[in-house]
């Protein structure tokens, strides 16, 4: 078991964030020390019956209290001070930023890139080049977390909110929801991918994982079959009257209407699809066609693409390695291919 | 007979009285008392049962998160337990518990009155905390609120299909009972102290409940119009809060930031009373800088109002907001320093006695000190923006609540048990529970501190993106599980004494005040005859303490030499 005790510090607020934070860590330590050192010298020292002199023991001392109020506001205002500059800095993009469009909503991030790649959960950036981020909310407010920058910003319903930072080491960042929102609130996260420039330019030109040549991916088969057999119909972006959706359905806990629950791994993605009504989402009715007739090959496509819709949070996601970021079949591709994204909802 | 017994006439001079316990014996002069003690105690059994409630709830929570993927519970059933171990910890325990039970058993006696100034208003308080408690409770049972405590819009106004009206109602309700206990503590303390009690001579306990008090009658009836809204919101799409109905989300958080900032000195401030009299009591020392520290409560009430702004750094308030909201943050941290070195100072050249009161005080010391200093992250704009809402936020305030709060609370109830109950606990199981709380409690909550450093968000039902995060998370449930023990331990030996304990007597610390001039347990009306104050508050004189403290142990060696000679005899 691994206990890191100082995240990685990627962007460029990162280290002037530490900076401060471990100057207020310092004074913490010192005023915590001094007090309680005091409080047990005291305690030793003049507990009832010890030899020491009672005499001229003073109840107050103005100047004294005087001081003592006055030096540790004099060090706030330093700390306030020095904490504001940053965050006017945040609070100031500088012109050349690059955009970048965030969508939140129960409970996937929807990412737009100005040339029109999207991709869900994740967030793939160049390496040294600032960002600055416009988001909205379509239903609750959220927040967008990543901790390895030391930045987050509410995502609000009905009001653009913006915030910037610059990436400043290649990797993989943990991406968070950080505004409670609702049920699959812990699940509502992903990573950042940081990337050489060069490297992100090629993803952004392959529009995020197309890749030019190559022959169609299980879950490229699988979308395939699951337009052909209309599960559209039900299935769409969002849950709704009539069927759950199946984006980000892979790893999640279901509830059913017989009072379980479960994971949603691969068994029960063929469950469900073959035997609909054994186990039926809470919330739902028994309507999905229990009569289709599929191989397993074809259930392993039509799996290998629910999966490809984003995958509840999982330990060890396949990473798109930087250099070559084509998803590989039948594995949850956290890039995803944006397209496939969307699924033909009513 | 009108049921609520208002003490009009003047007791007969000293023919001995039963004392308010055995004043009645009946349910019904339990349910229908305008005692205020009587009201005390049935708030004590109340908040302490409410108290049980949420601890269980924390604990299912600690059990979930020990496990990235969670142990126990699914996200939904998640949700709901943290939002009623919030709710059920903030509204019905930690907002009232001081005030209901020690203040209202104090606050008369300590001024030199025979009760509150209105009776059945304090009985009227129980009731609605009571009602509004069983609606919290009738709405868990129908399924629960996973709102969180802070109820957010518009996820709670429109979108969360839990029981948010039933629950904000009952909050509503109980916001009532505070408002009654305060309105009631504000006109005694001005208009009933005892002859010669001038405000010069009032127990800083007095004071920080009269600050208390102020706070509550500004702020409460905010909140409570604001969850209102939520309801109309809900109930007939009434748009405030949400945009789609032509809202503003934000609204809500300034609202609701307006009350619960000053709310967390409600649920400190008469914490740090008590610890004024702990600390004075056993240093047998007045407090240092009397003036100060009554004067940092008013300078708290004051500017505690103007500090909401620093919960929403990040909320798309403006950026010149969070510069003032920062700045003043930093003001109101000075008098809760203030109140740290000054109680620091009161040990200096004491006469110290480390009974458990005290100890649980020392405890207080080194918890609240933590809790208050890592508020500074949280006020500094730069370092408040990766923090928020992380587990650095919940660690913050478990430290001032639980860590302040709390200890303060038991180490008040240790203190006056004897008054309260006539009765003594055993000191030494005293001692170790404090330790043992202590212990628990740094174990649960400090790695709590780095999880949020780390970055791990609060509210998570599962952590799988981050499984790192586990280790921290499997120390911090241990750390519940010694913490739960300690909490326990005083269940136990406080009820033993009930029955077996030694009698008190009247002062069984030696402490000034005039509660120590009473009964244990006192009669109906506090006092035989109305007390007339002639000398200054903390009338403690450390030299003559250590004398006193010499002859009590030279007589105790002679009585045990006496002792052993005697049996010496025998053999
Ligand atoms: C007539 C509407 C309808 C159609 C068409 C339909 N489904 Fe469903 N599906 C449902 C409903 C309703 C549920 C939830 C109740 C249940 O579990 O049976 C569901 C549940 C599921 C689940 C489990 C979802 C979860 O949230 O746990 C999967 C997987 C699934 N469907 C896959 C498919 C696939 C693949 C197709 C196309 C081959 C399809 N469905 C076609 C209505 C439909
Ligand atoms: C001593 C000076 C203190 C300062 C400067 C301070 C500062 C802060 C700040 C800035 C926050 C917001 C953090 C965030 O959400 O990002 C916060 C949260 C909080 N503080 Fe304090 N605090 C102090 C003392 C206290 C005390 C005494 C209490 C209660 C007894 C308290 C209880 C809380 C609570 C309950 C929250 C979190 C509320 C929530 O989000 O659920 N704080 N504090
Ligand atoms: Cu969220
Ligand atoms: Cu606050």
């Amino acid at each position: 078991m691994n206990f890191p005790i100082r995240p990685e510090a990627a962007s460029n607020f990162a280290t002037e964030h530490d900076q401060l934070f471990f100057t207020i860590t310092a004074l913490t330590i010192f005023f915590t020390v001094v007090v309680l050192t005091l409080v047990v010298i005291f305690a030793a020292r003049y507990r009832a019956g010890s030899k020491y002199s009672r005499a001229n023991a003073s109840n107050h001392n103005t100047k004294l209290e005087i001081t003592w109020s006055v030096i540790p506001l004099l060090l706030g205002l330093g700390i306030f001070v020095w904490g504001a500059k940053i965050f006017v800095e945040q609070h100031t993009p500088p012109k050349e930023a690059m955009e970048l469009f965030v969508i939140g909503k129960q409970w996937m991030w929807h990412v737009q890139h100005p040339n029109g790649v999207r991709e869900n959960n994740t967030i793939h950036l160049p390496l040294g080049r600032p960002v600055r981020v416009t988001m909205i909310s379509q239903d609750v407010i959220h927040a967008l977390y990543i901790p390895e920058f030391r930045v987050q910003y509410h995502v609000v319903p009905g009001r653009y909110t913006t915030f910037w930072f610059t990436p400043t080491k290649v990797g993989k960042f943990h991406l968070f929801c950080n505004m409670y929102c609702g049920t699959q609130h812990a699940e509502m996260g992903g990573y950042v991918y940081v990337q050489e420039p060069e490297d992100f330019e090629k993803w952004l030109e392959n529009d995020g994982t197309k890749v030019a040549e190559r022959t169609p991916s299980l879950a490229e088969l699988g979308k395939a079959l699951y337009d052909r057999t209309q599960c559209g119909n039900c299935h769409g972006q969002v849950d709704n009257v009539r069927a759950p959706s199946l984006i980000g359905l892979y790893g999640r806990q279901r509830q059913f209407t017989n009072g379980m629950s479960g994971v949603a791994d691969d068994s029960y993605l063929r469950d469900s699809i073959l035997n609909p009504n054994s186990r039926v989402v809470k919330g739902y009715r028994e309507i999905m066609p229990q009569n289709y007739k599929f191989t397993e090959e074809q259930i392993l496509q039509l799996a290998a693409y629910i999966k490809s819709l984003g995958a509840a949070a999982s330990p060890n996601p396949v990473t798109p390695s930087v250099d070559a970021p084509m998803p590989t079949p039948n594995t949850p591709a956290p890039s995803g291919d944006p397209t496939s994204h969307n699924l033909p909802g009513r | 007979m009108s049921a609520v017994d208002i003490r009009t006439e003047e007791a007969p001079r000293h023919a001995p009285q039963p004392s308010y316990l055995q004043n009645g014996h009946t349910i019904k002069s339990w349910l229908l008392t305008g005692d205020h003690k009587r009201i005390a105690i049935l708030y004590l059994i109340s908040t302490g049962f409410f108290f049980f409630l949420g601890s269980i709830a924390a604990g299912a929570i600690r059990w979930q998160l020990t496990s990235p993927r969670g142990e126990l519970m699914t996200l939904e059933v998640y949700n709901k337990m943290f939002s009623a171990h919030g709710v059920i910890m903030v509204f019905m325990f930690l907002v009232p518990t001081i005030p209901a039970v020690l203040g209202n058993f104090l606050v008369p006696i300590m001024i030199g009155a025979r009760d509150l100034a209105f009776p059945r208003l304090n009985l009227a308080s129980w009731y609605m905390y009571m009602v509004g408690g069983v609606l919290i409770l009738v709405a868990m049972a129908m399924g629960g609120v996973d709102t969180g405590w802070t109820f957010y819009t518009p996820y709670s106004s429109i979108y969360s299909s839990s029981q948010v009206s039933l629950t904000l109602v009952g909050a509503f309700i109980v916001g009532f009972s505070s408002i009654f206990t305060g309105l009631n503590f504000i006109v005694t303390i001005h208009k009933m102290r005892a002859p010669g009690m001038t405000w010069d001579r009032l127990p800083l306990y007095i004071w920080s409940h009269y600050a208390t008090s102020i706070i509550i009658i500004l702020a409460t009836p905010v909140v409570a119009i604001t969850l209102l809204c939520v309801v109309l919101e809900r109930a007939f799409r009434i748009g405030i809060f949400s945009p789609e109905l032509g809202g503003d989300p934000v609204l809500f958080q300034h609202l609701f930031w307006f009350y619960s900032h000053p709310a967390v000195y409600i649920m400190v401030l008469p914490g740090m009373g008590i610890i004024s009299e702990l600390m004075s009591a056993f240093s047998r020392k007045p407090v240092f800088g009397y003036k100060f520290i009554a004067g940092s409560s008013l300078a708290i009430a004051a500017i505690g109002f103007l500090v909401w702004g620093h919960h929403m750094f990040v909320s798309s308030q403006s950026m010149y907001q969070g510069l003032v909201f920062s700045l003043l943050s930093f003001v109101v941290a000075v008098p809760s320093a203030i109140k740290v070195f000054n109680w620091t100072a009161t040990m200096w050249k004491g006469s110290v006695r480390l009974q458990t009161p005290m100890i649980y005080a020392l405890c207080f010391m080194g918890l609240f000190v933590v809790g208050g200093l890592t508020g500074l992250y949280l006020s500094t704009l730069a370092t408040d923006v990766h923090l928020t809402a992380t587990y650095f936020v919940v660690a913050h305030f478990h430290y001032v609540m639980v860590g302040g709060t709390i200890l303060a609370y038991l180490g008040g109830l240790h203190f006056w048990w004897p008054k309260m109950t006539g009765r003594m606990y055993p000191d030494s199981w005293g001692k170790l529970s404090a330790i043992i709380i202590f212990v628990g409690f740094n174990l649960t909550f400090f790695p709590q501190f780095i999880l949020g450093f780390l970055g791990m968000p609060r509210r998570y039902a599962t952590y799988a993106l981050a499984p790192q995060f586990q280790f921290y998370h499997i120390l911090s449930t241990a750390g519940a599980t010694v913490l739960g023990i300690g909490f326990l331990i005083p269940l136990f030996y406080l009820s033993w004494s009930l029955k077996h304990g030694p009698k008190a007597g009247k002062n069984p610390w030696g402490a000034k005040g005039l509660e120590w001039t009473v009964d244990s347990p006192p009669i109906t009306t506090n006092f035989y005859e109305t007390p007339i104050v002639d000398r200054p508050v903390y009338d403690y004189d450390p030299e003559e303490e250590e004398r006193q403290f010499q002859i009590e142990l030279d007589a105790e060696r002679e009585m045990r030499e006496k002792l052993a000679a005697t049996r010496g005899g025998q053999d």
